[in-house]
């Protein structure tokens, strides 16, 4: 008999259920639980492309230390899906734990001996309570709630609390729900040995943090930065970036009297004219963004071609999932970096920032929105379905009531009159980026045509290859300014120099540090970036320069962001090691460290014993 | 090509509009199109509307995709900023810049490989959107720029140049404009600007969604005798169901028709617009019938113009939205921002 994980606040729990069942709101309910009582988790939802009826599970990482990232391996396993039991018993760690519905026996072929199984008669307990049975469907999440709630010392009045928070309004739900939770409690306290041997304990792990994804971030950044016109086409997993715009703009975006609306969202017919629509608002002078993913952006790129031309702002957001085509639409991945990168035929290239945590996609909408009309062109905020669906405990956002927009280089009625001589795309500042001017600013001075063919400095169309080349020339030395302009990598280097670092950006940011931490433990040390935009700042090769050897981890099978390391830095490749994952699931620490490590191994100086015969 | 200015001098006696602006003040660069081009009718239609309606050249915002037509806007008001976007496009781009700043006057220009073609899903969505603009197509049938392939607003049997006939049956984008949701829906011919100029002028002051369907022969690629977008043909086989004239408010309303052919309709800027029924049976109000009457008339090979249909109570995007007033474009971060305390709020929820 194996013996059993002992662990407090330290444990992975992952349900397994049938999707439209209502398990995603109770467990989503027990993770803000852990939170509620200061206890660092990571919530995951792996779900599938499919509204009702397919295996769903949720994965939760509970970690004291602020170990948040991914861990292999599930010390709890609440199977709530008969289909899936095979599978969900396998993934359990030795000495691990298996809470099941025991109205139906578990089958013996499946059991294992090294793991303890937990039988709660779940449909039979509610079958008398609830006569709905839609109503029992859904009680049924709770009902294991409240057992764990028992197993785990979850503390009762915080499940209670918000029981009481999510029905405000609708009161008569919150005497049912209470009462599951409360049958799921009373079988587990007089039937089952509680607590297990792995429980939680309320501690002080988050201060004042938030829990919530990132998409609802990155809305609510727009919204404090200004965006007025929303135009976007639905697709998993960005959409509910756009319908937090549209939700929480219908509450804090009205006039006085709150009638008028001061946005518009736009449920364009597809991401064509999504696009089409945020670079005609942004061609007039109103904050516009889009949100989309891989195959959204696959469309898009055209457009993003004549906003880069024609240099007009616009941001996008693409939440990246595992591509190519429909890849795996519910699944995450960083595999649209490339195209993001140099979307669009032609000599293209684009802004692109990185964030890693909801506080970063908050603060990167407001930055998207000046940087793209300060460089008057796309701006994409590359972010993926693990930072965008899921929750995350976040530091909370902050905003300064004296914080300006910055609005770029506009030339209004005035400014025309002052100005001598005005050309759309001189180069007057020396930062190869020129004066724009909207319509209908003044009567006489400031029209100009807008076109993706080739123009001279004051927009008239020519076909001088003389006056193409000196255009694009100026467009590269824009791409200078804006490397000067976007977020520096943060740089974590102790005060000894080490031989080799480590580069990461986005989700791979919360597995890095434990994943540094295990290393130092096998005696390997490194010096650790994580980029956060694209072009790259000087800071980004000085770190590779000061190192042998770079590690660059990613969430894609092509080492992309290893490949615009090559091409934009001149990096020699052999500098670079790639550290990839791909399979559709978020970054663990442990597989950083194994690709780590077994490049070490593969690298060491060999021993006398193995060169001489 | 590169781009060519007209001399700015002009004849002292040409007659002034209420801004003191004569026609010249409304035109672009020289065309380059092909001389005889239907497009450059339309463009010269489009100048006369404007100077005629005394609107400001820089409250304009023109706006194309890619082809002949959409070359067009180069060619008529200078004044006014111009967009000439991607192929098949330009109805979102119109959508975009149309949310950002409602006060300017929109005039899309597009072809009909443009808006049938690759252009036909946009084209559709923002005549349900009744984005308020004027939506011209320059139709002549067939790809010019690309040197004459048929065009998905071609007839069935109408010949191309070299004789083959066309295997497809053909868009008709009034009907289509009709069919979901336009609430100002014409069809002229670029030869005629009699009746060019004054729906133009309609359309330009209808605050809705206006499509104009003009049949604008291609000279180089489709004026042969087999096509039905020839000169010829179009000249030939036209009836004007019905026509609309703006008048200015200070004008003197005088009937003088038959009874029962002319209406007014009340703008809300004050003007009027007085629809002239020159069919007998044709209510441009009655959305079913104009259908009716499109469909039967393209069955015997006529093309029906004038004013299609008009709602003369129209909606747009605008309202359907709810925005405010001013233009969104104008807001700062007093009206736009919700400030440091209520995401100190937002925080609060989220904890």
């Amino acid at each position: 008999m194996t013996v059993s994980i002992q662990a407090v606040n330290d444990f992975v729990i992952k349900f397994a259920n049938v999707n439209g069942s209502g398990s995603a709101s109770a467990n989503g309910m027990f993770a803000k639980a852990l939170f509620r009582m200061g206890i660092p988790c990571a919530p995951r939802n792996i779900f599938p492309s499919n509204i009702q009826g397919l295996p769903t599970w949720f994965e939760v990482r509970i970690s004291e230390a602020g170990h948040l990232g991914r861990r292999e391996g599930v010390d709890l396993m609440v199977a709530m899906n008969a289909e899936t039991y095979a599978q969900d018993v396998a993934e359990v760690r030795p000495g691990g734990f298996l809470l099941f519905d025991s109205t139906k026996p578990f089958p013996k072929a499946m059991r294992r001996d090294d793991i303890t199984f937990i039988g709660v008669p779940i449909a039979e307990l509610i079958l008398g309570e609830f006569p709905d049975p839609k109503q029992r469907q859904l009680f049924k999440n709770i009902v294991y709630v409240g057992a764990l709630a028992e197993l785990l010392e979850i503390e009762w009045n915080v499940l209670t609390g918000m029981i009481e928070e999510q029905f405000k309004g609708k009161e008569k739900l919150i005497g049912p729900n209470v009462r599951a939770l409360e049958i799921g409690r009373d079988y587990a306290r007089d039937y089952l040995q509680t607590p297990l041997p792995i429980r939680v304990a309320r501690c002080d792990g988050v201060g004042d943090s938030i829990l919530i994804d990132g998409n609802t971030a990155a809305a609510l950044g727009f919204l404090w930065g200004g965006a007025t016109v929303a135009a976007w086409y639905p697709i998993t997993p960005s959409t509910s970036l756009a319908e937090a715009f549209e939700q929480h703009a219908n509450r804090l975006r009205r006039d006085e009297e709150g009638k008028g609306n001061r946005f518009a969202v736009l449920q364009a017919e597809d991401e064509l004219s999504a696009i089409g629509m945020v670079i005609g608002a942004g061609w007039n002078g109103a904050r516009a963004f889009t949100a989309t993913s891989g195959p959204g952006l696959s469309l898009m790129q055209e457009f993003l071609g004549l906003a880069y031309f024609a240099e007009i702002p616009a941001v996008l957001v693409d939440v990246q999932r595992a591509g190519p085509s429909t890849g795996m639409p519910t699944r995450t991945q960083q595999s649209d970096l490339l195209l993001g990168a140099y979307a669009s035929h032609g000599d293209t290239k684009h802004v692109m920032l990185l964030p890693s945590t909801p506080k970063e996609c908050f603060d990167f909408a407001v930055e998207a929105l000046d940087l793209a009309e300060r460089l008057q062109t796309p701006i994409l905020i590359m972010t993926d379905l693990d930072l965008g669906m899921n929750d995350h405990i976040s530091p909370p956002f902050q905003w300064d009531d004296a914080r300006c927009y910055d609005r770029g280089k506009v030339l209004d009625a005035d400014g025309l009159d002052a100005v001598e001589k005005w050309g759309r795309y001189l180069d007057v500042d020396g930062d190869g980026i020129g004066w724009r001017t909207l319509p209908g600013t003044h009567p006489e001075k400031g029209s100009f045509f807008t076109r993706g063919t080739s123009r001279d400095e004051y927009a008239k169309y020519t076909e001088s290859g003389e006056v193409y080349q000196r255009n694009m020339e100026r467009l590269q030395k824009k791409w200078a300014t804006a490397a000067t302009l976007v977020p520096k990598a943060e740089i974590r280097e102790g005060s000894k120099p080490k031989a080799c670092g480590i580069i990461y950006y986005g989700t791979s940011e919360p597995p890095m540090a434990e994943a540094l931490q295990a290393l130092k433990r096998q005696g390997i040390e490194l010096d650790a970036m994580r980029i956060r935009a694209f072009p790259f700042g000087s800071e980004v090769y000085e770190f590779i320069d000061r190192h042998e050897a770079v590690f660059v981890v990613e969430q894609n099978r092509d080492a992309q962001l290893r490949s615009l390391l090559i091409i934009e830095g001149d990096i020699d490749p052999a500098c670079l090691v790639p550290v990839l994952h791909y399979d559709g699931m978020p970054l663990p620490a442990q597989v950083v460290e194994r690709h780590v490590a077994e490049y070490f191994a593969a690298h060491r100086k060999p021993r006398l014993s193995e060169v001489t015969p | 090509m590169t781009f060519v200015a007209k001399p700015r001098t002009h004849h002292p006696k040409l007659p002034r509009n209420d801004l003191g602006l004569t026609r010249r003040d409304y035109e672009g660069a020289v065309s380059t199109l092909c001389a005889g081009c239907g497009h450059d009718s339309v463009s010269a239609a489009i100048i006369q509307a404007c100077h005629e309606l005394s609107i400001p050249a820089h409250r304009v915002a023109k706006l194309s995709g890619i082809g002949c037509s959409s070359k067009t806007p180069t060619y008529f008001l200078g004044k006014s900023h111009g967009f000439n976007s991607v192929h098949g496009r330009m109805p979102s781009v119109a959508t975009g810049a149309n949310m950002a700043n409602r006060e300017l006057y929109y005039i899309g220009i597009s072809g009909d490989g443009d808006t049938a073609s690759i252009g036909l899903g946009q084209f559709a969505h923002i005549v349900r959107r009744r984005i308020n603009m004027t939506y011209v197509v320059d139709n002549n049938g067939t790809y010019g720029l690309t040197k004459g392939q048929f065009s998905a607003t071609n007839d069935k049997g109408s010949t191309s140049k070299k004789g083959a006939p066309n295997l497809y049956e053909p868009i008709d984008l009034a009907m289509m404009a009709i069919q979901i949701g336009a609430t100002f829906v014409a069809r002229s011919f670029s030869g005629d600007k009699a009746q060019l100029v004054p729906l133009l002028k309609a359309a330009l002051k209808h605050e809705g969604f206006a499509f104009l369907d003009v049949i604008s022969p291609c000279v180089a690629f489709n004026n042969h005798n087999g096509s039905t977008k020839s000169y010829e043909y179009v000249r030939s086989h036209t009836e004007t169901m019905a026509v609309a004239d703006l008048i200015p408010i200070r004008d003197e309303i005088r009937v003088d028709y038959a009874p029962g052919t002319v209406e007014d309709v009340a703008m809300p800027d004050g003007s009027t617009l007085r629809l002239h029924k020159l069919h007998r049976d044709y209510d441009p109000r009655d959305r079913v019938g104009a259908m009716d009457t499109l469909m039967r008339r393209a069955e015997v090979g006529e093309i029906a113009t004038g004013l299609l249909y008009l709602d003369d109570d129209p909606s747009d995007c605008h309202e359907i939205l709810n925005t405010v007033n001013a233009p969104l474009a104008t807001l700062g971060e007093a009206e736009l921002c919700p400030g440091s305390e209520r995401l100190e709020a937002i925080n609060a929820a989220f904890r």
